[in-house]
């Protein structure tokens, strides 16, 4: 007997870009009647805060276009990570990329399980209350249990 | 003739998927979707989303960077 279709994903990263992966593979995989479950750890739970406020550096990421090139010092100087999170930004929506907010409605819509890593939830001083509802509180053993029954099992 | 048009022209991956698989929910057994999209990687998406949903492709065509698909629902 084969095993039911299933995914486990742990994301842990909470940049504007890094955000995206791992919610466009859950989406598509609950639409093909993947079950789904993604682990936030770390960084990853920015994108299940209520109220989202995803940026993006081009600091250390030399390939990130940028309108001008620019020497890494000046990509240091205050303002450039507003400005790389708004050229983002500006590019998503005009090449018809959803945003992260509705990715996310869509994957609770077709219950996508999201489980937030407890032990990050404490280590950041994050109340419950600032993440969006409807999500999981859990540790490392829930996701073995997860990844057990999984038949695709992805980091991120 | 399908039973019901999806318009996605416009739209990034995977929100064409999603959206059809969205409307091939609300659909019963046999009925057909057409779906217009402008994503170029809808092309091989789609016949993917098929055969990995176990619907059927009945058609798929490009004309003037749109691309059209109808779908049967099994």
């Amino acid at each position: 007997m084969t095993k039911p279709k299933s995914m486990v994903i742990i994301a842990s990263q909470g940049t504007l870009d890094w955000a995206y992966p791992p919610l466009i593979l859950a989406t598509t995989a609950a639409a093909l009647d993947y079950r789904v479950s993604m682990f936030y750890t770390f960084y990853g739970l920015q994108v299940l805060k209520k109220k989202l406020d995803l940026r993006l550096s081009p600091l250390g990421n030399p390939a990130m276009p940028m309108p001008i090139s620019l020497p890494v010092l000046m990509q240091a100087l205050p303002g450039m990570e507003a400005m790389a999170t708004a050229m983002m930004r500006k590019k998503l929506l005009s090449k018809g990329v959803a945003s992260i907010q509705t990715l996310r409605e869509l994957a609770l819509e077709s219950d996508v399980r999201f489980i937030a890593c407890q032990m990050t939830v404490d280590l950041f001083d994050m109340a419950r209350d600032d993440l969006i509802d409807g999500i999981e509180y859990a540790g490392a053993t829930s996701f073995f249990e997860a990844a057990e029954e999984a038949t695709i099992t992805l980091y991120t | 003739m399908p039973n019901q048009t999806l318009d996605t022209k416009g739209m990034n991956c995977p929100l064409p998927i999603l959206r059809a698989k969205k409307s091939l929910q609300k659909m019963t057994l046999g009925q057909v979707l057409a779906v217009e999209a402008t994503d170029p990687g809808s092309a091989k998406d789609f016949a993917s989303f098929c055969t990995q949903t176990g619907n059927s492709l009945l058609t798929a065509s490009e004309n003037g960077g749109v691309f059209f698909y109808e779908i049967r629902k099994n």
